[in-house]
């Protein structure tokens, strides 16, 4: 009887929640971050949220990679309900089947670049080589190879948030969280980025994201639009014309 | 069209095939293929005005073609082109008397009107990033000009965030 609680091992999504609600307590009055939200995600989706600023798109993802407890309602991820595990638990379901990226990167200093990206893999079980064959991938595509023997210190906010990626890849987690990972990038990079992002999802890892970009919201397969901590709008995504037309039509002598 | 095909031949005289295959070359695919009829029609009327001065040229074994020239008044109307301002940014007003109005016209409510102008530019966005787009092609120009259009594009989600925020 107790398995029929936990729907989403017969619906099969990746992540679900509930009626999901955050309330910080600030200064003596309660801040309503997030106001209820149901998402189903399934296996291989690639999910942007957006919404402006305050609109509790961060607080979402803090709340699906389990970094802060929701207020009321539950989540599941891969049909594990979050609240039911012991912090432990939710550790070692991270550490098997999620890669985060959040603005802040938490880049180990004293370790080089290299062994900042292979560490998840080789927590998670993988062989040094295996580790080490991934990680050279990674940065290659990121454009970062020839930073692989540097301090994360030494380097440019945009490049400790592409190497923050590619650690979060590092494992080939089923499910990516990232927070603006494209936030501090030029075009060029946020052009590999995305590249990166479509590759992996063609995968078939799922991607949730949270973006005000929208070159990136546009690589998704559907955008959730957050407003005032609540979900207003819900997507799927597709190219407006062909190709063709639509560039065509930019210019218009 | 008029001003495009006058700065093309400021470089050098051309009929007007040549024309549509030099625009072709240099936008690249961010230009909607150029009709041919329209090339002619232009050249007709820029001859008439002046700016250029056509002149058939026989060929043996094909029918005769025509090349133009700028003509000095002509070279004059290139030079003013180049050196007037350009129009500055342009909200999409037509979108923006829709939310003003909506709720007047008691039709649908400012919110859906934001959704769906925002679902359109995603996917103008994507029309934008599909394989086989200018920057994958390596024209510099066309690459340029898709830059640019993302950019509104970006500015135009930004906004609507604001108009979101203000008006419902």
């Amino acid at each position: 009887m107790s398995r029929v609680e936990t729907p989403d091992e017969a619906s099969g999504a990746m992540i679900r929640t509930k009626d999901l609600r955050k309330v910080h307590h600030a200064d003596g009055t309660d801040v309503h971050a997030i106001r209820g939200i149901d998402l189903v995600v399934r296996p291989g989706e690639f999910v942007a949220v957006m919404g402006p600023s305050g609109s509790g798109k961060s607080t979402v993802l803090h709340l699906l990679a389990g970094l802060v407890p929701a207020t009321t309602g539950e989540i599941w991820l891969r049909g594990n309900r979050l609240s039911e595990l012991s912090e432990a638990d939710r550790a070692v379901l991270r550490r098997r089947h999620v890669g985060v990226v959040f603005q802040f990167f938490n880049l180990i200093s004293n370790m080089t670049v290299a062994d900042n990206v292979e560490l998840p893999a080789l927590l998670a079980g993988a062989s040094p080589k295996q580790a080490r064959t991934r990680r050279e991938h990674l940065l290659e595509e990121l454009g970062l190879s020839d930073r692989a023997d540097t301090s994360p210190a030494r380097l440019s906010g945009g490049q400790q948030q592409r190497v923050a990626l590619a650690r979060a890849l590092a494992n080939e987690p089923s499910l990516l969280l990232a927070d603006e990972p494209t936030g501090n990038l030029d075009s060029t990079n946020t052009r590999d980025v995305v590249r990166l992002l479509e590759s992996v999802h063609d995968q078939g890892q799922t991607i949730l994201l949270v973006t005000h970009d929208a070159r990136v919201a546009s690589a998704a397969d559907r955008v959730i639009s957050l407003f005032d901590g609540m979900i207003v709008d819900d997507a799927d995504i597709r190219p407006a014309y062909d190709s063709k037309n639509t560039i065509g039509s930019i210019l218009d002598l | 069209m008029r001003s495009v095909l006058l700065a093309l031949l400021a470089k050098e005289s051309a009929h007007g095939y040549e024309l549509k295959q030099a625009l072709e070359q240099t936008f690249g695919s961010a230009y909607p293929s150029p009709n041919i009829g329209q090339v002619y029609v232009t050249l007709g009327r820029l001859e008439k005005d002046g700016l250029v001065r056509g002149e058939d040229v026989t060929q043996s074994n094909r029918p005769n073609k025509r090349v133009y020239d700028l003509t000095p008044a002509g070279r004059e109307a290139v030079a003013e082109w180049l050196d007037a301002p350009s129009d500055g940014p342009r909200l999409r007003s037509e979108f923006f008397v829709k939310l003003t109005l909506a709720p007047l016209a008691g039709a649908a409510d400012r919110m859906t009107l934001i959704n769906r102008q925002r679902r359109h530019c995603l996917n103008l966005m994507r029309g934008l990033t599909e394989p086989g787009h200018p920057e994958e092609r390596g024209n510099r120009v066309a690459t340029l000009l898709v830059e640019g259009a993302r950019l509104h594009l970006q500015a135009d989600l930004e906004w609507l965030e604001r108009c979101q925020e203000a008006l419902t």
